[in-house]
């Protein structure tokens, strides 16, 4: 636990800072920068994160620059669509290849696979169904950084997530024109992104089947109406709405359907869960092990996006807390706010039904009554009655973190 | 895909060009630090994790980037950098 005091006086200097103004394109100045030193973090991460703008980007919270790894300010998750702009963006691997669309190539291949086939940009949207769907693109680790005790691994804080309308075509129409044999077990994918040694194990990752084959997993080339950006895997990534962002492959060039489960260190080291400590229902059976699983469907939370921890407030003034809830796509059924510390739980106003994989806004008018330190929460559960914890479920690599969060208004 | 690789090292360098601005503490093994990490990574991924790991902390990283990640580092430099890592980015 970090000194609550101090957490509270940081906070307070940071909630200064965003009235300033903050997030002007290409302008790093340490006052503003309070604003996003979310407290919780690694001392350590504060204090070597900036605001940085990546070429064609607004200024993200850079974690680190090679490979990159940006997570967008709280500010940018208020709205129902994420900015392409201010997406956030994750990288295992250094070298990023530009990739235009006319050399942008898709291989179709694999011991399952009756027909190889190569997809070029002119076939892929040309020749299939083109479908569009709003989902929450969220990656594994975020969150990662609240963890206590602290786990290695890039620190993230909240934002290494987006919501977007992606726009492509089904991944199962592209497997069907190729033909997929009986003995079909595993799709396996590989973007264009490669290590500066030939001895790093290449981002490679697998899907199940079942989920490859789901009529919502995508290949996408376009985001919120507009073509991928660079830094989000342009021309064509994967969309896997419900699961997290791992299997969201980026510059996607190659798939290869295969009857034995893949054997990579991304499928079978990284990203992966303690078996039955999560409430999962999407199994991925034949990447298993005794003991861990790969991490699959997002688990239901939310967070409060326009209060900030040591937010001073004027006694008896009227608010409104609003935020996002979102979980691995069966849909959000209720928010429930507190604003006196977990006592009484009433529920929130839900936004614009969206799609199951998307998130939901929600928003809940309520009173500073409190003199001293108000604490508001919220809480989700969705459609199949799951919901968060209050207490972290502790896991090696800090995944799933969908503790209720607690913001402290100081009411005087 | 040699224009590929032309780009890659394009976007590289611009990269590069940022993360200059990173800097480690001083401390015996930096310079090695320095040539060994920043190989594949930018060396901002040291202080991010800090200060919650310990030694053995520390040792597992160096272990998984020489084996997993295949970095270039012999036993005896990487007991160096374990040691500069736990003494100046370790937990206390």
């Amino acid at each position: 636990m970090w000194n609550r005091r101090q957490f509270l006086i940081d906070l307070a200097k940071g909630f200064a800072a965003i009235g300033a103004g903050t997030l002007r394109p290409g302008i790093v100045l340490a006052a503003q920068a309070a604003a996003w030193r979310t407290p919780g973090l690694p001392s350590g991460t504060l204090d070597s994160s900036v605001l940085d703008a990546l070429p064609g980007k607004r200024p993200l919270v850079k974690r680190t620059y090679r490979p990159a790894n940006y997570e967008a300010p709280i500010e940018y998750l208020t709205d129902a669509f994420t900015r392409s702009d201010a997406f956030f963006v994750r990288y295992h691997l250094p070298n990023i290849p530009e990739l235009s669309t006319a050399e942008w190539k898709l291989q179709v291949a694999g011991d399952s696979v009756e027909r190889p086939l190569t997809v070029d940009w002119q076939s892929l949207t040309r020749d299939y169904e083109q479908v569009e769907l709003a989902a929450l693109c969220m990656c594994s680790g975020n969150r990662r950084g609240f963890s206590e005790p602290h786990v290695p691994g890039v620190q993230w804080g909240h934002g290494a997530m987006g919501n977007a309308l992606w726009k492509g075509v089904r991944l199962k129409d592209v497997l069907a024109r190729a033909g997929v044999r009986k003995d079909a077990l595993e799709v396996v994918f590989d973007g264009a992104e490669s290590p500066v040694l030939n001895t790093t194990p290449d981002f490679v990752k697998c899907l199940p089947m079942w989920k490859a084959l789901d009529e919502n997993t995508l290949l996408a080339f376009e985001m919120n109406g507009a073509p991928l950006p660079h830094w989000n895997g342009h021309p064509v990534r994967l969309v896997v709405p419900g699961w997290t962002a791992t299997y969201w492959m980026k510059q996607i060039i190659s798939i290869r359907v295969v009857p034995r489960p893949f054997d990579g260190f991304w499928m079978k080291s990284a990203y992966r869960i303690p078996k039955g400590k999560f409430p999962i229902i999407d199994r991925f059976i034949s990447q298993e092990s005794e003991t861990t699983t790969p991490i699959t469907e997002m688990v239901v939370s939310s967070l409060i996006t326009n209060l900030r921890n040591g937010q001073a407030v004027r006694l008896g003034r009227r608010l409104e807390v609003k935020g996002i809830a979102w979980d691995g796509g069966y849909g959000i059924q209720t928010v429930e706010v507190s604003t006196d510390g977990g006592r009484i739980w009433r529920a929130a106003e839900l936004g614009r039904d969206l799609g199951r994989f998307s998130w939901r806004q929600w928003s809940h008018a309520f009173k500073a009554d409190r003199k001293g330190v108000q604490t508001v929460m919220a809480k989700a559960t969705n459609r199949r009655g799951a919901g968060q914890t209050f207490d972290l479920i502790f896991n090696p690599a800090g995944y799933h973190n969908n503790v209720v969060q607690r913001i402290d208004l100081l009411v005087a | 895909m040699m224009k590929l690789v032309t780009c890659a090292l394009l976007a590289a360098s611009t990269a590069i060009a940022d993360e200059g601005q990173v800097r480690l503490k001083d401390g015996p093994a930096k310079d090695l630090v320095v040539g060994r990490c920043a190989i594949c990574h930018s060396l901002d991924y040291i202080p991010m994790n800090s200060p919650f790991l310990d030694r053995k902390g520390w040792e597992a990283e160096v272990d998984k980037m020489v084996k997993v990640m295949g970095a270039p580092i012999t036993p005896e430099e990487a007991q160096k950098i374990v040691d500069y890592l736990a003494t100046e980015y370790g937990k206390k």
